[in-house]
């Protein structure tokens, strides 16, 4: 779980081009939206992408995003849980 | 009808053409087939939340606008009017990549999002919160001046008393690669890239965001007026003297009347062919300048050309490293850019000292 967790903090600075953060500035309770890092609604559409193609998991009720997005350890436990690839 | 004064300046090139003068900086660089940016420090610019979705035209083409906006001591517009023939490129590049690489799926909004030819003018209208009059010229090398006309037009036609007016292109990997192979651009190892006296086809290609704050008045801050431009399609080398004496005319200004000329040699032999005619003949007494040697070609580079312009009206004084000729005037008050690539897409813009 850790080194999910670690990968997903480094593929979420790639993706959303989070040129000034790094992976040890995100910890794992952290809210990804709002007042943490900071993410809006385009960055919720990249991270729906990547779960799909990284994990082969397919999002299909958008309301599922507001949980599963809340933080890496929600985001790492909904993988862990889900993934297919 | 009310007149079109340049305000402020903004421009971001190969050159270090931001807190300087006017090209005291300047390097020339004949090694390289593609001249790359002197890029500032967009975080002083942009917010670090907005920065990260940008590519470097989108960049560029913000910090541009607000220097230009700056100088002309404006907060807002009443229209934005950009220019660009490739437009954001390099987002359109990485979604066509991501395209072929996931097999038309996976694909994701940011790219997409950032891939038109009006982002940099969408961007520009968010940043400063203006809902006005918004418009992207694509017609390539005159796209700027298109935006540049159009400005004009609502300025005489008092549709609006202040227009930021610029023209932005960008260089991608992969369309530079299809550029180098289809000749547009120069062949590597065959330097130094030398532009006036070349005997080879194609370029040394640059990018870059140059921005002009127009009014309808005159301030203690202004530049220059622009008098008229004119934009024509397709000419033969041999019509393009006649065009430029009736655009004069029609301006009530015959060549002795010029103070300074700038000419957009881009070392491409034949393109180049347009203006060692007008060189040699018909401004052979009149100030020479050329500048795509500074900025590289690209669509918009007659933006950076009429930098240049309003610079040596600003300054009144040419730097050597644009000088064609040795000629020199004692003030420079009326200039004339002129503008073509490979035979097409002419264009005539007028300027003068107020």
């Amino acid at each position: 779980m850790e080194a999910l967790k670690q990968e997903l903090k480094s593929k979420i600075i790639e993706v959303l081009n989070l040129e000034d953060i790094a992976i040890a500035d995100i910890n794992d309770d952290d809210a990804l939206f709002g007042d943490g890092l900071g993410l809006d609604s385009i960055d919720a559409l990249e991270l729906i992408v990547m779960l799909d193609k990284d994990y082969g998991i397919k999002l299909v009720d958008p309301k599922e995003g507001k949980t599963i997005f809340k933080s890496i350890e929600t985001m790492a436990g909904y993988i862990a849980e889900n993934r297919v690839k | 009808m009310k007149k079109t004064y340049i305000n402020g300046l903004g421009c971001i090139s190969a050159q270090k053409t931001f807190d300087t003068v006017f090209l005291e900086e300047a390097e020339l660089n004949e090694n390289s087939t593609i001249l790359s940016l002197k890029a500032p420090v967009y975080k002083d610019f942009i917010p670090p939340v907005a920065i990260r979705r940008m590519a470097k035209g989108v960049k560029n083409g913000i910090v541009a606008s607000a220097l230009a906006l700056k100088e002309a001591q404006l907060e807002t517009v009443d229209a934005i009017i950009t220019g660009t023939g490739m437009g954001c490129i390099e987002d359109s590049e990485k979604f066509l990549k991501a395209i072929l690489d996931n097999d038309e799926q996976f694909l994701t909004p940011t790219s997409f999002i950032q891939s038109t030819h009006n982002t940099v003018g969408g961007q520009i209208a968010l940043g400063l919160q203006c809902k006005a009059y918004n418009l992207t010229y694509v017609n390539g090398s005159v796209s700027f001046e298109s935006a540049l006309f159009d400005a004009k037009m609502m300025i005489e036609e008092e549709e609006a008393s202040s227009i930021l007016v610029g023209g932005i292109d960008e260089m991608a990997d992969y369309t530079m690669s299809l550029f180098k192979l289809a000749g547009f651009i120069k062949k590597e190892n065959q330097g130094p890239y030398s532009i006036l006296g070349s005997t080879t086809k194609g370029v040394v290609f640059g990018e870059g965001a140059t921005f002009f704050a127009l009014e309808n008045q005159i301030k203690n801050n202004t530049i220059a007026e622009i008098l008229d431009v004119e934009i024509l399609n397709k000419l033969n080398v041999s019509e393009v003297e006649n065009k430029i004496l009736s655009f004069l005319a029609v301006n009530s200004l015959e060549i002795s009347d010029i103070d300074a000329v700038l000419l957009g040699y881009n070392g491409d032999v034949d393109s180049d062919l347009y203006y060692k005619n007008l060189s040699n003949t018909t401004f052979i007494n009149v100030p020479q300048v050329y500048y795509k040697h500074l900025s590289g070609e690209y669509d918009t580079a007659s933006a950076f050309g009429l930098w240049v312009g309003s610079k040596i009206i600003q300054t009144q004084s040419i730097p050597d490293i644009v000088k064609l000729n040795a000629l020199d005037k004692q003030s420079y008050k009326t200039i004339l850019l002129y503008n073509q690539r490979n035979g097409i897409d002419h264009s005539f813009t007028l300027i003068s000292s107020c």
